[in-house]
């Protein structure tokens, strides 16, 4: 934490195949809630929850494999992460509340 | 033939008005006497070298810094356009549509191109110096955020003579901005340059955010840092959180107007109020983006001149921490008009208020700081001063605007504008003002000539207060924001004259700090100690201006203000500097951010005007420069020899 680094340096430390397997795993899911919308038919409902399923796999996804998850660096992390749960339920609880029900 | 003459006189230059064809002469002329300078005095080398290929964070704050005075010049002269247009019922001056042009490109400017590259120099001159640290966490990226910002005001500027300039507000609200309403290219200038500068915030804020959390000199606790650094911090946060939704809603737009979808448009089950609730999900946070590191300029700038430590250090950070959060639960103030039903407004509205309270904390706290201090009016104090009665006038009438009822009153009248220009001016614009004058000694080895700066600052105190009062009662008898004309019976006339000449008085104000800037160039006093206003924080550590490798050698630095109480203890200063020197490692210049961005400029101009094919010629060559980047590109840095930086000190008088 308070080691003073000069610069940063860009060694990877191996092939980095979490980042490669987390790209393809972002990109079938994204491609599957397009096909869900696109190909089949069904009712709006059932679209939308199978697309906001697959859109928390792809919360997983992004914080297993790109956003250091698992190193555990302790409170910042914590803290870092709380927070961002509190900003996206406020930015979609919200916004459906504002666009949906306040409207009556 | 025809066609393309037809194209180019209908489509892509801008015709019919003089003041077009004005600048059009302007540009070209501009640009003929800067290529006709650098060639002159050989220049190109050392620009190249020096400037455009650099990822230190002093020179990179510095470019930001120029590039907002300039842009500050810009959406001055739009403002000033608007204002002369108003100054008398029934003027001719300009049309709707360039009215409508002008004070979309003055909000847009105002906010995303000055303020916030203004910020974000600020933050690269002062706050790796704040911490000790010899760089920010991620130079290369930091050089690319830089360069991203430049180009997209670059595209933005483009639109005024080439393709049409935006003309629905800088809100841009849908359905007004969509395609059937408001066709043309300006609104693309709009989505693609927001986008892209976007892009380059988002990467400063993660980097500035690692700096802090990483790279602190030894001893330095969370709690120690300068106040600054601490709103550098919790606006990096905010960024964080709150520009991935502009980035969203930007692009919805892009695909609207460019490919046909309807995200926006209420005929084909898309819903036009989304954009205003995704836009403003951003744009309140916005508002903390520019504030917070204009109050941690006023901390520091209040309790170095009053010789003070800051009063109530801990209660300002968590006041500030306290607004990051509210800040993204209050976005529904900008629309309260809109429809929503009254639970949707009430707690937008409370939740408005409670704002007000950490904030008048850390005003109460400011006072506190001043109270039985033996006060210095320097410049850079004047202008942290005057911040605070100007900066309550526009927060009290923001509480005003939070009682949903009393808003349908206010909304969209000129009580607004008076509103919002108290707190963005005397917050943001006194803020940055303050911060100039401050670490201009740290970024240039001179001081800034206070008899002009006085000058300057009464020129803007008297022109602010006398253009922007009188608008919150103009506000009230009913005038309307974005009305580019009025009739003489509705009684707005002496109020609107008024104001136009307190907005001409903040343009000389402007000009005279132009001028003092050439002067103290010149005629300034040199900063030889580093340390000329007998500072508190690490940055008034090293020589003025700092060397490349920002601090030879790094004491302990815990506690708060450890810099002063160094100065108070007998040799501390001495054996911190007398420590032994080794090699420095360093992140190596590079040329590629500034391409990379360029091809970012590209591929933008390429969707503007839908012409695909350049867009992925543009959209590859980013891909192509990621991709060396990644594979092909070490990165090692070069070391400073122990020699070259005792040189170096030895010459700054240090050694």
């Amino acid at each position: 934490m308070e080691k003073n680094q000069t610069a940063h340096s860009n060694s990877h430390h191996g092939f980095p195949w979490s980042h490669v397997i987390g790209f393809i795993l972002s990109l079938v899911l994204t491609v599957a809630a397009l096909w869900i919308a696109l190909s089949l038919n069904l009712s709006a409902t059932s679209t939308m929850v199978l697309i906001i399923i697959l859109a928390i796999f792809q919360v997983f996804v992004q914080l297993l494999m790109f956003m250091h998850l698992r190193e555990q660096e302790g409170a910042f992390q914590i803290t870092a992460i709380s927070f961002g749960f509190f900003v996206a339920i406020a930015v979609v609880a919200g916004s459906i509340w504002i666009m949906e029900y306040g409207l009556y | 033939m025809d066609q393309l003459m037809h194209f180019l006189t209908h489509k892509f230059f801008v015709t019919g008005e003089p003041m077009i064809y004005g600048a059009d002469v302007a540009i070209a002329v501009a640009t003929i006497g800067i290529l006709f300078v650098l060639t002159y005095f050989k220049k190109w080398k050392w620009l190249w070298r020096e400037w455009l290929t650099t990822v230190d964070h002093k020179k990179i704050g510095i470019m930001y810094i120029i590039a907002a005075i300039l842009m500050l010049f810009r959406g001055g002269i739009d403002g000033l356009l608007m204002r002369s247009q108003l100054s008398f019922p029934g003027l001719k001056l300009l049309d709707a549509q360039h009215y409508n042009e002008i004070f979309t490109t003055h909000g847009t400017i105002m906010i995303l191109f000055m303020a916030m590259p203004f910020i974000i120099g600020m933050i690269n001159v002062a706050m790796p110096l704040q911490i000790g640290a010899r760089d920010v966490a991620f130079p290369y990226l930091n050089a690319i955020s830089f360069w991203l910002f430049f180009w997209a005001a670059m595209l933005l500027n483009l639109s005024f003579v080439i393709g049409g300039s935006p003309d629905a507000g800088w809100t841009s609200y849908t359905p007004l901005a969509e395609n059937g309403l408001d066709p043309g290219l300006g609104e693309n200038f709009y989505l693609l340059s927001l986008q892209i500068t976007g892009i380059g915030t988002l990467a400063s804020g993660v980097n500035f955010a690692v700096t802090i959390l990483k790279m602190r000199a030894p001893g330095m606790k969370l709690m120690h840092m300068p106040m600054f650094t601490w709103s550098t911090l919790i606006t990096s946060v905010i960024i964080v959180f709150a520009f991935p939704v502009l980035t969203v809603a930007l692009a919805m737009l892009t695909i609207d107007r460019i490919f046909g979808a309807h995200f926006f448009t209420s005929t084909a089950g898309g819903d036009p109020m989304m954009w205003a609730n995704l836009f403003w999900v951003w744009g309140h946070p916005e508002v903390y983006i520019v504030i917070l590191p204009a109050f941690g300029i006023f901390s520091e700038v209040m309790s170095t001149f009053s010789g003070k430590r800051l009063f109530g250090y801990s209660m300002m950070v968590w006041s500030m921490v306290l607004i990051s959060a509210l800040s993204f639960i209050v976005w529904v103030h900008h629309f309260f008009t809109m429809g929503a039903g009254p639970a949707v407004n009430s707690f937008f509205g409370v939740s408005t208020m409670l704002i007000a309270i950490p904030t008048g904390v850390k005003l109460f706290n400011w006072l506190f700081t001043l109270r039985h201090s033996k006060i210095r009016f320097t410049v850079a104090h004047m202008w942290a001063l005057a911040f605070i009665p100007n900066f309550v006038i526009g927060g009290l009438t923001g509480v005003m605007l939070a009682v949903a009822p009393a808003d349908y009153q206010y909304h969209n009248s000129y009580f607004l504008i008076a509103h919002f220009h108290y707190v963005l001016i005397a917050g943001t614009v006194f803020g940055m003002f303050a911060g100039l004058h401050y670490w201009w000694p740290k970024m240039f080895g001179h001081i800034l000539d206070e008899k002009l700066g006085k000058i300057a600052f009464w020129l803007w105190m008297v022109g602010f207060n006398v253009c922007f009062f009188p608008m919150y009662f103009v506000g009230l008898q009913g005038m309307t924001r974005r009305m580019y004309t009025y009739p003489a019976n509705a009684g707005w006339t002496s109020l609107n004259f008024i104001e136009t000449i307190g907005a001409f008085l903040m343009g000389i104000g402007f000009i005279v700090m132009v001028w003092m800037i050439i002067y103290s160039a010149r005629h300034g006093e040199r900063d030889v100690t580093g340390d000329p206003w007998d500072g508190r924080t690490m940055e008034w550590m090293t020589s003025s201006p700092a060397p490349e490798y920002n601090f030879a050698t790094l004491p302990d630095m815990s506690g708060i203000d450890r810099f002063w109480y160094m100065k108070q203890e007998k040799g501390a200063v001495e054996k911190w500097r007398k420590q032994k020197i080794e090699e420095i490692h360093m992140p190596d210049n590079s040329g590629r951010p500034f391409i990379m961005c360029v091809l970012f400029f590209i591929a933008g101009f390429g969707l503007c005007f839908e012409w695909i094919w350049l867009a992925i010629v543009g959209l590859a060559g980013i891909l192509l420069f990621m991709v060396l980047r990644s594979l092909f590109d070490p990165d090692e840095g070069h070391h400073i020899p122990v020699d070259v930086i005792e040189r170096t000190e030895r010459e700054a008088g240090r050694l």
